[in-house]
Order: C-alpha cells, then structure tokens, then sequence
C-alpha cells in the first residue's frame, strides 16, 4: 500500500505542471509538446550561478544559455535522458536537482525509508510482544502451582 | 551614547546570566535563595536585554551613521518602518533579537511560574540563563552591533532592497518566537533529566510553552512563504531551500512533541520519548541557526559568511545539543514509564503520527545535510534541490493525512478500529461524494490531483466530523446538539479546528500546483492576452519614483470572466544607493484565487515581456496555516492549559493512580 502511494505521488510530482519565471517569450519552441518536455527537463536542472534556483525559474544568464541549449538538443531529436547526459557531462552531477539514485546517493534515497519500516516494524513487535504476557504471565512455575496446591487443600 | 548604554546594558546581562547559570545549577536542591535569585535574576535579565534592544533600534530610527551597523544597513532615505526593520534585517542585529527573545521567555517563566516545583523552576531558569550566556557572549565577542565608527560617514549604504518589505516586519520576529520559544521545552526537559523527576504536572508545563512556540513558528513560515511568493517574482511559496528547511525542521519535531506532550499529560505515558523530542526540537532550532549564520550554505538569508561565527556557534550548537544527549543517555533511564495501553488506543494512533513525523523530519534533514556530507568526505558535488523532497516528504505525508481522522475517534487506553470507522462512515460518505463531484467537475482528468484533492477533503470532513459526533447532531435533538457543541473544551475544538486547517492548506497546495495557468509573452501597450477566462490588457508603462528607488511601471487592466475590471500595476525597482534591481509582482485576488503579473524585459520595439499567472485557491495554502496556528493559541486559553489550583489537584490524582 504505501509503495502504491509512494509511486502514486511520484506520478503526481512529475505531472504537475512546474512553475517557472524566466523563460522569455523568444525561446519558447513551437511544438507544444517538446516546450512540455523542455519545461520539465529544465525544472529538473540547477542553475549553476544562483543559490537553489532551477534554470527554469532564473533570470540568470547562463540558465537563459543551458534552457537555450536544452531546447536545441530536443530539437535535435534527443530523448530525455539523452539531454540529462549531455548536460550532466558538460556540467556534472551537480546540475540535477533530483540526485541520481546511484552508490553515492543510495543513502540519501533509502535512509528516510528505512527509518520509517524500521519505526513500524519495532512497533509491530511492541504491539505482538504486549499481547504474549498476557498468557504468558498467567502460566505458574511447577513449585508455585504446588504452592497453590497445598494451599487450596490446606 | 544611547548605543553605548545599550552596549553596557548587554554586558551586564551577559554576566548576570552566568551568574545565573553557576548559582542556578550549583544550589538547585531544595534552596529558598537560590530559587529567588534566578528568577529575579531573569527578570533583570529581560529588562537589560530589552535596553540594549531599545537602544539599538533608536540608532536606526534616528539614522544615526556613527555606529558601523546602521551605517551598513539603513539608509537616510528609507521610510521609518523599514529603519526600524533593519534593526534585524543583518547578522548582529538578529542575534540581538534572538536573545531579547531568549530572556523574554526566561522572565516569562519567572513571572508566571509561582507554581512551579521550585527546585524545577530554578533549573530551568538555570538552562536559560546559560543559553542568554551563550549568546549574549556571541554576541558580545564576534558580532557586536554596538560598534562605532569614526570618522562617521554622511549616509548609510542600504538595507537590502529585497528585505525592504513588511514582511521583514513580521516574519522574523514570529520565526524566532517560534525557535526560541522551543528553548524553554528544552530547557524543562533538561531540568527534567538533572532532577530525575518527570510527571504529568511538568507536561502540563510543557505543552502551554510548545503550543505557543509552535504556533508562532507556523506562521513565521507561512508569512516567510507568502513573502517569497509575492516579492521573489516567480510566484513559488515553498523552494525546498535548505534555509526554510532549517526552519521545517523544527516544526515538524515541534508537530510531533505537541502530539506526544498531549499523551505524556493526560496519559502519563511516553516520558523519555517526549523529553527527547523536547531536546530534538530545539536542538533543530539550534541546528538551523548554525547553517543559516555560519555561511556554509547561501541563501538570501545568509547575511553574515563569516568562518569564525560559524565556529563559535558550531561549538555552541555541540556543547549544548551534546550535553543534553550525554544528560538523557544517562539518565533517561530513571525516568520511570507511566500508563500501559493497547496498540489500537488514542495513544497509538498519536505514537503512529510520531513515528511519521519524525521520519519527515530526518528525511528533510538528510536531505538538507547530504550535499555537504558527500562534499566533506569524498569531494563528489551534488544537488538535492525539490524535485527529491517532493517525492519523498509526499510520500510520507499521504498515509499520515489519511490517518488523521481516525486518530481523535479513538479511545484511551484501547481502542476499536471498526467501531470507529463505523462511526466515520458518514465521512467516508461524503468524502467520496464530494471526491467524485470534483473529479467530474474537473472533466474526470487522468493526472493525480483528484485524490490529492480527496485527501484534503477527507482531512477536513473528518474534522468536522469529529465535532458532529461529540455534539451527538442527528442522535439527539438540535437544541441540545447546539448545548453540546458550546460545551465541548476549547482543546476539542481547536484539534477539530487545526486538523480542518491542514485539509485547507492540502487543498491550496494540489490546486496552486496542478491547476495553475502560465503564459509567458510579450505584449505593446493596448494589447490583450486571455487566461484562464480572464482578459489581462497591458495599458502601457510610466517611471515612477519613490523614497529610495526608481521604478518602470507597468498598468495593466484585468478583466475577470465573471465581469468587472480591475486595474493592477507591476512594477521594476531600482534601488538608489545599492543600484539593485528588484521587481514588485502585481496580485489581484479574486475569492481565494489570484492573478500574479510581472512585469519584465523591454521586448522588441515598444514591447514588454509579461509573465502572467493565475494561480487558483493559492491564499487556501496559506489560510489552513492561520487555522492551525489559531487552534494553537485558542487551545491556549483552555481552562486545563491554565496553571493552578485544578493542574496540582489533577496532578495529585493521577500519581496516586501510579
């Protein structure tokens, strides 16, 4: 269930139309569908100047310059991930706003994951280990049931 | 000389809160003196502080350019609000503010505690007094505003034109409320941790302090939000920026310790989970304060890149967050554990709401802390920037909001799940009629945002909800419905109330997000562009001028497809003195949607380039947070939050029922 909702909120994210501020009236494309496509690809690069900003959203001239170059390469017939290469080669990983999910990111990616079924397994077995007393407890050693023994003979 | 009795004023805090602190920890036990002399010591404090303060903003108001800060930072020109703003609108200055709020807590624990414990009250006022030693000394030593400069220039150099807003009037201050405010559940919990002791009178303390402390914070970020959305240009509210995540941190423990002090009262149960999210919080707080104020991460709020600061307030960070830790691993133990119950219990479902929360919260902070980590130890440079937090706090927030109805259906101590859905039924009902009614509304869209919608909608009926069911409408008659309603305890309402408000605020968030229209063009005077049913006509641009800037003025006439006109500027800004450019969007707001226009670049001849965006239900993202923070204070004012006679005849009951 939570790996349904995990990826249904994936698919929420990607869909979502992105915001964006910067991008000038002169490089928006002609084909509807590649400025889509360049819309996204572009919300999911860092602009390399500026503090935490996507190339979408800055009005810095090297973001004007990496968008430019984004929509040339779609253009050009590149897919996707094709365009993330070629600007990750030129620019390196830094680029990605979203972090690959690689050896060097596997922590960052799973740890939150991990804490929370961690979290919800210790909690099952509290919430297993707290019905188990309740039979457990009632059972009486062989020395304490001959203690009751006696006393209810004596 | 104001500024140099304000100097004084703050180095005689500054040694009155070590002798605070030494007298405080030293003869804690059971000593009538030293009891006195922290509080009296704190409320000295507090008047010592607020001089230094005063004097401070007297400088900037009367832009007196002999002293270095105001110099740097203000400007003769500025209107007098943004004088008076400028105060803390740089490193040394907001400091100052942090510890004035500092002692305005101490002196409120003092004035208001009379019916403390004294041995608790001496130590809390104790910690506090270390924490105002701590930074009064930070102050003091690497970042004093008091300095003077001679020969004293004719004129400043500028507040920054960004920060030149009223927001900078409101947002930091309730922000700090917020952090700081979280120092006094600190300090009670290692109060709590010296003295051993810990019952349900200390959480009934407790939760007034987090209460008040988290509500502030709340709407220190949602102004923070709303500032940046309608002064950075672009329209977003939430960047993912690791300056606001440093201050989403502790909200989010903030959330969870508000939670769990309720079950620590009423329930006398986790104790040790409690007093250590009290020490997570604040130490978040702390942790935030690091990275905005050390220069490791820059940000517009990252006035002070200073390495030595960084220092300072690294080793500040460690001894206290570290000594609080080596406290609780040693004795967190001795805190004894109180009330059992079941896993299906009200107190269940509040451990579950903490179990996520606090994975939000580690989540945002590996998030935050990551890039810097990797860069620390192997060089490799990388970026998690929102597209990652998205994804992962998403995913972590939906099971908790589909939870959140059930939580306050079900009993103490043990609960019944099918029972209470059963009771939810009707909700459930509604929720999926009104879901459905959206969905065709909508014209039945393959995207997700339809059940994100659902899940706000669900949040805010099983509110509401839970009001209907304690009146007992339709089980009984209206008049004694109305009867129950009016007699429900303010803490009722205001859970009904602040869950109600994160529905809202979900809402606001799928709508501005998913449904939001953009058009980017360029437009000549007299032209029109069609969005979202509304007609946007450019009517042309003018030069305009203000106290400290210039501006390129764009008018622009919007009319709304229900009729009626409204006329709306957008303007750029250039600032005299620093020459920054700066842009004012222009908002209209239609019921709680708006249009967002701005105003850019010349385009070809006579041409402007225009961005317009109609952002629908936007202002619900930030009207669920004054929900929220509104149940917070009106729970405040609950009969049980009151401390006195009933909290110590309640306290006295639930230890004999130990």
């Amino acid at each position: 269930m939570r790996r349904f909702w995990t990826l249904m909120i994936t698919l929420l994210a990607l869909m979502m139309p992105l915001a964006a501020g910067a991008v000038q009236p002169d490089e928006v494309l002609g084909d509807p569908l590649l400025e889509t496509r360049a819309r996204s690809i572009s919300a999911n690069l860092r602009c390399l100047v500026c503090q935490n900003q996507s190339i979408d959203d800055s009005d810095a001239e090297l973001a004007r310059d990496l968008r430019l170059l984004v929509r040339e390469r779609l253009v050009s017939g590149d897919t996707d991930t094709e365009v993330y290469d070629f600007v990750v080669a030129r620019y390196g990983e830094f680029v990605l706003l979203r972090p690959v999910f690689a050896g060097h990111t596997i922590v960052l990616w799973i740890a939150t994951p991990i804490l929370l079924g961690g979290g919800l397994v210790a909690l099952a077995v509290w919430a297993m280990r707290r019905r188990r007393p309740d039979t457990g407890a009632a059972k009486l050693t062989s020395e304490e049931e001959g203690a009751l023994e006696r006393l209810r003979k004596g | 000389m104001t500024i140099e009795l304000g100097h004084f004023a703050l180095i005689l805090a500054f040694i009155l809160s070590i002798a605070q602190a030494g007298i405080g920890f030293t003869f804690w036990r059971g000593n009538e003196m030293a009891q006195r002399f922290v509080t009296q010591a704190a409320i000295l404090q507090f008047a010592l502080v607020g001089l230094a303060f005063a004097a401070l903003v007297q400088a900037f108001m009367a832009d007196d350019f002999s002293v270095r800060l105001v110099v740097e930072h203000s400007h003769s020109l500025q209107p007098m609000l943004y004088k008076i703003t400028s105060t803390w609108g740089n490193h040394e200055g907001s400091m100052l503010l942090f510890v004035l709020i500092l002692v305005v807590f101490g002196a409120a624990v003092a004035a208001f505690g009379r019916n403390l414990p004294h041995d608790l009250k001496t130590l809390v006022l104790s910690n506090q007094g270390l924490m105002v030693a701590a930074f009064s000394g930070f102050v003091l030593f690497t970042s004093n505003p008091f300095w003077r400069l001679d020969p004293a220039p004719f004129n400043g150099t500028e507040l920054n034109p960004v920060l030149q807003d009223i927001g900078l009037a409101i947002h930091p201050p309730l922000l700090y409320l917020g952090y700081v405010g979280f120092s006094i559940c600190f300090s009670f919990a290692v109060a709590a941790l010296i003295s051993g002791r810990i019952d349900a009178a200390w959480a009934r303390w407790v939760r007034p302090w987090t209460l008040a402390s988290w509500s502030f914070l709340t709407l220190g970020i949602a102004m923070g939000s709303y500032w940046a959305y309608y002064e950075l240009g672009w329209g977003g509210w939430w960047f993912w920026d690791p300056v606001e995540n440093a201050s989403f941190m502790p909200w989010l423990a903030g959330t969870a310790l508000l939670h769990s002090a309720i079950v620590m009262e009423k329930r006398n149960a986790l104790k040790i989970w409690t007093v250590f999210l009290a020490i997570i919080t604040f130490s978040l707080s702390l942790l935030g304060t690091f990275l905005v104020r050390s220069g490791i991460l820059t940000s517009v709020h990252s006035f002070a890149s200073d390495p030595t600061r960084g220092m300072v307030i690294l080793t500040v960070l460690a001894l206290f967050i570290g000594g609080a830790f080596t406290l609780f691993a040693l004795r967190a133990s001795a805190l004894r554990s109180g009330g059992l119950f079941a896993p299906i219990s009200r107190e269940g479902a509040l451990i579950l709401n903490n179990l996520f929360l606090s994975a939000a919260t580690a989540g945002v902070l590996i998030g935050t802390l990551y890039p810097l980590v990797l860069e620390a130890l192997t060089g490799a440079r990388i970026t998690v920037g929102a597209p990652f937090f998205d994804v992962t706090f998403g995913g972590l927030m939906v099971p908790l909001l589909l939870l959140i109805p059930f939580g306050p259906f079900l009993a103490w101590k043990r609960g019944d799940l099918a029972a209470v859905t059963q009771r939810l039924m009707a909700a459930i009902i509604v929720t999926v009629v009104l879901s459905l009614l959206v969905f065709g509304f909508l014209g039945f869209p393959i995207t997700l945002a339809p059940i994100g919608l659902g899940i706000g909608i669900w949040v805010m009926v099983g509110a509401i909800a839970e009001l209907v069911d304690r009146a007992a409408i339709g089980r009984v008659g209206m008049a004694q419905s109305w009867a129950r309603l009016k007699g429900l305890p303010r803490t009722t309402w205001s859970t009904a109330i602040a869950h109600f408000g994160v529905g809202v605020s979900v809402i606001g968030i799928v709508c501005a997000t998913a449904f939001q229209t953009e058009i980017v063009t360029s437009m000549r005077p007299g032209e029109a562009t069609e969005i979202a049913g509304y007609t946007v006509t450019y009517e042309g641009e003018e030069l305009v001028s203000g106290p400290n800037f210039t501006a390129e003025q764009g008018s622009f006439m919007i009319g709304s497809p229900w009729g009626g006109e409204r006329a709306l500027t957008s303007e750029r800004r250039v600032y005299a003195v620093s020459g920054m450019p700066t842009t004012e969007a222009g908002i209209r707001t239609y019921g709680f949607s708006q249009m967002y226009v701005q105003f850019g670049e010349r385009f070809g001849e006579g041409g402007r380039v225009v961005r317009l965006w109609h952002k629908p239900f936007v202002l619900l993202i930030w009207l669920g947070t004054v929900f929220m923070a509104g149940a917070g204070f009106l729970s405040l004012t609950d009969r049980r939050m009151r401390i006195g006679a009933p909290a110590r005849a309640k306290s006295r009951t639930a230890r004999a029922a130990q």
